[in-house]
């Protein structure tokens, strides 16, 4: 069962990132449980969690998205490397986030990227996974956070 | 930084030469592009702990910024070895692990100072600032 605290890390982190970066800060919707598999956008990170507890998080962006924060970066490159590049490091961040606020009782990956394809989000019988919409200027983007 | 810490340029002139040390380009390219220091020389970047050994043995730089999380060899070992190469070297880590534990690590192999991402461009510049006192 995903406790409320547990989430907020995972929201500060992400939202941390648009405010700090792009000096500008993102808003979180309703979240929502998730039914069957989440429609995902073209950029995705993915953070593994394992030890005391187990599952995945998920943070998956459209390209326009990514391409505003880029140049809010004052960055010149938007090609499909530097997108891949800019999610993982929001991705980054919200491990580290994580490692701050669980300790060392949750083991937590270094984030991989995934780009076009569809995330496997596998669940466990009783695990239950929550989206989180993250909204920045005209996008939004998706959190979705998966424990047991 | 006293003046064992600088190199002496052709026009008399006394610079720092920095290297960057991350495995994100648009790290890489924010930390050149922010920082703003007229005698900071950028000498190169790496994405990895083992090009910037490579690096740092050819280009001797007076200050490093050093991610931790990367490929191959992680900034961890790498602030180790490039301590042992240079004592004198000036490092500032640049990481998302936020926890103490980290930083403490971090400290013990031989870095000058701490930066957590994501960061501003007065947080930068402010922590080159300290690690150059």
């Amino acid at each position: 069962m995903l406790h409320e605290t547990e989430l907020k890390t995972f929201v500060e982190g992400t939202t941390n990132f648009f405010e700090v970066t792009a000096q500008q800060p993102a808003s979180i919707g309703s979240p929502y449980l998730m039914e069957g598999s989440p429609a995902v956008h073209e950029y995705t990170g993915v953070i593994n969690i394992s030890g005391k507890r187990e599952g995945v998080v998920y943070f998956t962006a459209p390209k326009a998205m990514l391409t505003v924060l880029l140049m809010k970066m004052q960055e010149n490159d938007f090609s499909h490397e530097t997108m891949r590049d800019l999610v993982g490091e929001v991705a980054n961040t919200i491990s580290g986030n994580a490692r701050r606020d669980f300790g060392r009782e949750f083991v937590i990956s270094v984030p991989s990227v995934l780009s076009g394809e569809k995330p496997d989000i596998p669940q466990k019988p009783g695990q239950r996974a929550f989206i989180i919409p993250i909204n920045w200027r005209s996008h939004s983007a998706k959190l979705i956070v998966s424990l047991t | 930084m006293g003046s064992n810490g600088t190199t002496m340029a052709a026009n008399g002139r006394r610079y720092i030469k920095l290297m960057i040390v991350d495995d994100s380009n648009i790290m890489r390219r924010r930390i050149e592009r922010s920082q703003q220091f007229e005698e900071l020389q950028l000498v190169g970047t790496a994405g990895n702990g083992l090009e910037a050994l490579e690096l740092f043995k050819k280009t001797d730089p007076d200050v490093v910024t050093m991610d931790l999380t990367m490929p191959r060899m992680d900034g961890i070992e790498c602030i180790g070895r490039l301590v042992a190469m240079k004592p004198a070297v000036r490092i500032l880590v640049i990481s998302a692990l936020a926890d103490k534990a980290t930083a403490v690590e971090a400290m013990e192999r031989g870095a000058n100072g701490f930066l957590n991402k994501p960061f501003t461009d007065r947080q930068l510049n402010e922590a080159i600032a300290d690690l150059m006192r």
